[in-house]
């Protein structure tokens, strides 16, 4: 196989319960993962990404390397058995890891599409990846690109402004019914990237302090630290209804998480002031039932939306708009990694067949020694001609479109590699 | 002066109306523009409002409140000046539209009783009126506010509970803003609530020698009164607010509104005299 293979390795909200994506989170950050994936053979390039709703390594291997097993047991060790890895693990090869990439930057992969943060979180993970002399040239390239891409998505679609609209309806609610904000406190029931926004919009707007709560309570520590605020462990969660005012709840759990028969006593302690309680988790993390409280409102993601009247054909109509976008990029992506491979090939048959044509114009010259400047010019023609007319058709055949829309470059290069004795090694970058 | 009062009557009328109309008007369209030509007009119907009230003491020679048609204009006015003092205190979105309507719709009902003047009953040549009157109508004044508000507050919240956003969460203010001025009014309201009871039984004793005569008017009194010590009480000790303090409000207004029209009609009483 000419050429390294892209491989992409990860576990994201949708595939893996949020109680096995807590056990795999690198809580401790990137350092040390990375470092570990560095005395691993066969990568060349890699970078690691880990976020609230997924872990995702990107790789590039040495052609024909099997890295997959190894990279496993690396980055997640003995916390997930075997057959847990086959059902929550995917793997993507090539064009789809490419695609999937660009799909997570423009937040078309995210809990709530079109929210932001995620690119703000790749940068960062490939700033650490790079630190860490991890990347090399086709990640430095896969990455900006996909930097642009979500930078496309954005601009041309109105992708975004949904997500950022439902804190803006969470907050514009909060003030209907808080009036001034600035001696509220917020609640956050999960470490979801939504409810990390939902928080910062009314951190915007002045509250007065944030808490989380999460299953992991290191996690729930990073995520305080970010708005200097405090964690609390579940166990604590009815507790600190008593002092908080709004609730944005995101966990990844199945079943609630507040009932109402555990809210309705809290509201006494209370002396009824009000409760907000946001729940932006599918599936619902609050009992419906809470809205029969008086002065408790409560808020799911649909009726957020209906808020600010983004309704949800739209929404999907601007998601269509943005995997069009991406499509069209991994394609684009993807003809220049070929390029990639069938240059070398280009440049190493020219090279040879000029190099044998030299040669033997050089040995006959040798055995002509009377001929004069003419005669020799004219032997120099011919076997520029020649060598030009004998690469002419397997080169066409090298930069020729893939046929029926498949693409086949891997095969022509090692069609025309094996034909012409180009060896796999010298194939360069 | 008869003609005076009458066109005072006339333009009275004639102000509250266009106040009322250019607040809802305001209310439609959220224009800032109208809604200072609404304060303007309110001011000015609240001015005409006093200088009817001063012409009808100077034409009768005592405070006139003593008609059905006096009292009504009288908690008009008291509902105008009040608002126009709160409104110089706080700022409640789109308070005023609700207010205006209430005013008007006072106005309107007191052009329907007789507006003659009616010479003064011997029991109530006493300094003792104006003070008990006044004091009484200008707690319905403010107790009206917080039915305003109590109104406003229902309309919100149920809009905000159902989760189908639309006319009234664009233009309500907050409920924690309708709730404080739902308390604001209620308190206020309640102290002179207390006071036009208490001077009301003094005057009671000088006159008739009791304190307490248990007339259908001063059982009413006292009905509302417990009604809205009931919700303050229950404010301070176990946090009634918010749905129910405005449900409070207004069934509180609809026992005011009862004390003063249902009772002269129904009832009937000591106080069938007055308004």
């Amino acid at each position: 196989m000419p050429g390294e293979q892209l491989v992409l390795l990860g576990v994201n909200h949708k595939t893996t319960p949020v109680a096995v994506r807590e056990k795999i989170a690198l809580s401790e950050g990137y350092a040390e993962p990375l470092a570990a994936l560095k005395a691993l053979a066969g990568i060349r390039e890699y970078y690691l990404l880990s976020t609230c709703n997924r872990v995702e390594l990107l790789l590039v291997a040495e052609p024909g390397c099997m890295v997959e097993e190894e990279v496993r047991t690396s980055l997640f060790g003995n916390r997930l058995s075997a057959e847990e890895c086959r059902r929550y693990l995917y793997v993507l090869n090539g064009q789809d890891a490419v695609h999937h990439l660009f799909m997570v930057a423009a937040s078309l992969d995210s809990m709530v599409v079109g929210e932001a943060q995620i690119l703000g979180q790749l940068k960062e993970a490939y700033r650490h990846a790079a630190r860490f002399g991890c990347t090399g040239p086709l990640l430095n390239k896969l990455l900006h690109k996909s930097f642009s891409v979500a930078k496309r998505v954005r601009t041309e679609t109105g992708i975004g402004s949904s997500a950022v609209s439902i804190s803006y309806a969470a907050v514009q609610l909060a003030k209907k019914i808080f009036g001034n904000l600035a001696e509220k406190k917020v609640l956050l029931i999960g470490a979801g990237e939504m409810a990390e926004l939902a928080a910062e919009h009314l951190v915007g707007q002045g509250v007065r302090s944030v808490t989380v709560a999460n299953r992991t309570l290191s996690r729930a520590v990073d995520l305080a630290k970010r708005f200097s605020g405090q964690a609390v462990s579940f166990d604590e969660l009815v507790a600190q209804l008593e002092r908080v005012d709004i609730i944005i709840s995101s966990t990844g759990a199945s079943g609630l998480i507040l009932t109402r028969e555990q809210v309705k006593p809290v509201m006494r302690v209370r002396r009824n002031r009000p409760l907000f309680f946001i729940d932006i988790a599918v599936p619902r993390d609050l009992d419906p039932g809470l809205l029969e409280i008086e002065n408790v409102y409560l808020y799911d993601i649909d009726s957020l939306s209906s808020v600010v009247e983004v309704n949800k054909a739209e929404r999907e109509r601007e998601a269509d708009k943005a995997g069009r976008i991406v499509d069209e990029e991994t394609l684009k992506f993807q003809r220049w990694f070929q390029g990639l491979a069938v240059t070398p090939t280009i440049l190493a048959l020219k090279s040879k067949v000029e190099a044998i044509a030299q040669a033997e114009l050089e040995r006959t010259l040798a055995r002509l020694p009377e001929a004069g400047t003419l005669e020799r010019q004219a032997l120099e023609k011919m076997v520029a001609a020649i060598t030009a007319k004998i690469l002419h058709d397997p080169l066409m055949f090298l930069k020729s479109e893939s046929c029926a829309g498949r693409d086949n470059s891997d095969q022509k290069v090692t069609t025309v590699r094996e034909l012409f004795g180009l060896g796999n090694g010298d194939d360069g970058q | 002066m008869h003609a005076i009062t009458n066109l005072l009557y006339l333009a009275l009328l004639g102000l509250s109306f266009v106040a009322m109309a250019t607040y809802l008007v305001f209310f439609v369209r959220q224009n800032n523009r109208i809604r200072n030509v609404g304060r303007i007009f309110l001011l000015a119907a609240g001015i005409a409002q006093t200088l009817y009230i001063l012409a009808r003491y100077l034409e009768a020679g005592n405070t006139p409140i003593t008609s059905q048609h006096e009292a009504v204009v009288f908690f008009a006015w008291s509902t105008t000046w009040a608002y126009l003092s709160f409104r110089w205190r706080y700022s409640v979105k789109n308070f005023g539209a609700f207010v205006a309507t209430l005013i008007f719709a006072l106005l309107l009902i007191s052009s329907f009783s007789p507006r003659d003047i009616v010479p003064l009953l011997p029991a109530l040549q006493s300094f003792w009126l104006p003070i008990h009157a006044g004091v009484s109508i200008i707690a319905y004044g403010f107790l009206a506010l917080a039915f305003c508000g109590g109104l406003m507050y229902l309309l919100l919240e149920r809009e905000l509970k159902s989760r189908r956003l639309g006319y009234f969460f664009a233009r309500l203010p907050s409920l924690d803003a309708l709730d404080q001025l739902n308390s604001h009014c209620v308190a206020t309201g309640f102290i002179f609530l207390t006071l036009g009871i208490v001077t009301g039984s003094i005057w009671a004793s000088q006159a008739w020698g009791a304190y307490w005569q248990w007339d259908p008017k001063e059982t009413w009194s006292l009905i509302t009164w417990v009604l809205y010590l009931v919700q303050i009480h229950q404010r301070f000790t176990v946090g009634w607010r918010g749905k129910r303090a405005a449900v409070m409000a207004i069934v509180g207004f609809a026992s005011v509104a009862f004390t003063l029209w249902g009772v002269n009609f129904l009832l009937g009483g000591l106080h069938t005299y007055a308004g």
